[in-house]
């Protein structure tokens, strides 16, 4: 792609996914059928081959993170795409590859569980996505896009983000905005400078020393450093990568707070709100890690009240309670996800109202 | 003076962690001087399981890739899809690649992706403490078969060579021992031709090698030895179970 004037197209959100990859140099895809994410399979399947990529149908999700783990060793930009009870099956690998210092994109097109669940729009996951689905003391960088705009871009920026810091990268979405289709830019991949990967393994080819990639440090101290180490990444990122959207804050009395498909919702309910006369502002996280603990905190300093809003019974908001420190009331209104029970615009109001 | 014997190049000079008696040391060395007498030292890319063998990188001097218990054939799948022109091979154990591996063996080999297996079979979960493995034989005793392997309850010994022999993806599937000097030569060739069929071809092959563990089978490394001959190969037949190039060249 990589034209002066971006193209304007008519994407499913979950197909924007697959041209921010290959956009962004992704060449290698490895995934198992899963609703409501199949269309990035099926269109890498079709794409990737024309860019000189290679697309793999795994024998299972197990198989398809380890393939993009073996890939990413070997220097290449690779991803795998899911669903929740996919993405379970992943957290071993995930796990392996925050260990390994290996990037590499997994999306995660959420639905909602436990179990078989549904394949309703669902934010039931978020705990897994940033507190570590898989065992071992590790982060990953999650991005949590809300249109298919982000859906395109946001890919394109955790594959940057994942080679800088060597750790693999979540794009949480959910079935709203994999499967909604909106009018978006096919923006060029934006220009970043990025480490040379002079990890990766290649065969020694007349080097002196050998390349490992590994995850398993039994000397003394070894593995503590290791973990120091992983941790300082994790630190930088909270140092220098959040981003969040402010809508609406400037005067904020009450703030929501509420990322991806709620966020969407909640945006209508703050414009009626607003038209209404209420000073109501929303935050939108859209690093989940590195969480936007810093504006909350900012936040909190001004605003009465906070009012997170989730797909779930409660999850993100123990993070805002977190940044909030106790200094602010901090509300919930969540609904367990399932056919039927996406909140109404008017319903979010109904719940400003109440907080106010 | 002729020297006969030495050091092959891949072959690290560093003192073993291996229980004295195991044959990992053994096939290491093997594979060590299969790369060196095929030229691949440089482009080989190594993949190592969980298990006794995890420290391949310690012994080998080739790049290595660790990967999650059982899921080697998948990142080797991986590093070959994207380092096509390199030499890649995994090297799995019993519980690895017949336990929790089984899916991810199955449909590499089936797929016929382009790099080679070495299965140490020892009949046993060598690292965890001697454990029943899916290889352990009818009657023997483990730390989780008290009174020995019950077929009624545990299953029967799984026979790997035999069973992905049947796969269109594998080129070539035999199994060898280590426990005298004439199966010693005959592991080596079969791992050289297994090598060679990924140069020179691009093919999957499969080499399952009968090996001991003395300390997990409670015997001396001489009667670990001799168990193999006498009690896993009657179990285990060594033989070739597949070779598409002598099926052509029968042709
Ligand atoms: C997911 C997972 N389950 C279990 C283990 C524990 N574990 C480590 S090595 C091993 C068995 C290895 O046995 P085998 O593959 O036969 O190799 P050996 O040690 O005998 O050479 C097991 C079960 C693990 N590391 N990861």
């Amino acid at each position: 792609m990589s034209q002066s004037t971006p193209a304007r197209v008519f994407l499913k959100g979950n197909e924007a996914v697959c041209y921010g990859a290959i956009e962004a140099g992704c060449r290698y895809y490895f995934g198992y059928p899963i609703t409501p994410q199949s269309e990035i399979p099926a269109l890498m399947s079709s794409e990737l081959p024309k860019h000189g990529g290679q697309f793999l149908q795994a024998e299972s999700e197990v198989a398809s993170i380890n393939m993009l783990l073996g890939a990413s060793a070997c220097g290449a930009r690779a991803m795998t795409s899911s669903s929740s009870p996919g993405i379970s099956l992943k957290q071993e690998g995930i796990s392996y590859l925050a260990g390994s210092e290996l990037p590499g994109l997994i999306v995660n097109i959420s639905r909602s569980g436990p179990g078989l669940g549904g394949i309703d729009a669902s934010q039931a996951d978020y705990f897994q996505a940033v507190k570590g689905g898989g065992h071992g003391d590790y982060r990953m960088i999650v991005l949590a896009p809300h249109s298919v705009q982000e859906m395109y871009d946001l890919t394109m920026h955790a594959f940057d983000l994942s080679d800088r810091y060597r750790m693999p990268a979540m794009l949480l979405g959910d079935s709203l905005v994999g499967q909604m289709k909106e009018a978006i830019e096919l923006r060029p991949r934006p220009e970043v400078e990025l480490p040379a990967k002079d990890w990766i393994v290649t065969g020694k080819g007349g080097r002196e020393e050998q390349r490992i990639v590994k995850s398993l440090f039994l000397g003394d101290g070894e593995l503590e450093a290791h973990n120091r180490h992983l941790q300082a990444k994790a630190q930088a990122l909270r140092a220098n990568e959040v981003m969040a959207e402010e809508v609406a804050l400037e005067d904020a009395e009450l703030v929501l707070v509420a990322f991806g498909a709620a966020a969407r919702i909640a945006k209508t309910a703050v414009r009626m709100a607003r038209e209404a006369g209420l000073k109501v502002g929303m935050l939108r996280p859209i690093t989940l890690f590195p969480f936007p603990e810093q504006h909350l905190a900012r936040l909190a300093e001004t605003a009465r009240r906070f009012l997170c809003i989730e797909l779930n019974t409660g999850q993100m908001v123990e993070d805002v309670r977190l940044a909030v420190n106790g200094r602010r009331e901090v509300h919930f209104y969540g609904r367990p996800p399932g056919t039927g029970s996406l909140p109404t615009p008017e319903e979010l109001y109904e719940q400003i109202r109440e907080s106010y | 003076m002729q020297t006969v014997f030495e050091r092959p190049q891949s072959l690290k000079d560093v003192p073993s962690h291996f229980c004295p008696g195991c044959h990992h040391g053994l096939i290491h060395r093997l594979v060590a001087q299969n790369l060196d007498r095929l030229g691949l030292q440089q482009q080989t890319i190594g993949v190592a399981s969980v298990g006794c063998s995890v420290f391949l990188y310690a012994y080998l001097d080739v790049d290595v890739i660790e990967s999650p218990h059982g899921r080697a054939p998948a990142v080797a799948t991986g590093a070959k899809r994207v380092q096509s022109d390199k030499f890649v091979f995994t090297y799995q154990g019993d519980g690895d690649l017949a336990a929790i591996g089984t899916s991810e063996i199955i449909h590499a080999a089936n797929r016929g992706e382009a790099f080679s297996v070495l299965f140490v079979n020892n009949t046993t979960y060598g690292m965890t403490g001697g454990q029943m493995a899916p290889t352990t034989l009818l009657g023997q005793e483990s730390a989780t078969s008290p009174g020995g392997r019950s077929a009624e309850r545990d299953g029967h010994p799984i026979r790997m060579a035999e069973l992905l022999a049947q796969l269109d993806g594998v080129a070539y599937s035999t199994r060898v021992a280590v426990d005298s000097p004439q199966h010693v030569r005959q592991a080596d060739k079969a791992i050289e031709k297994a090598f060679r069929l990924q140069r020179d071809e691009g093919r999957f092959a499969f080499v399952e090698i009968l090996s001991t563990c003395p300390t997990n089978w409670g015997m001396d490394p001489r009667r670990a030895n001799a168990r193999v001959a006498e009690e896993m190969i009657p179990c285990f037949p060594l033989g070739i179970f597949k070779d598409t190039q002598s099926q052509e060249g029968n042709q």
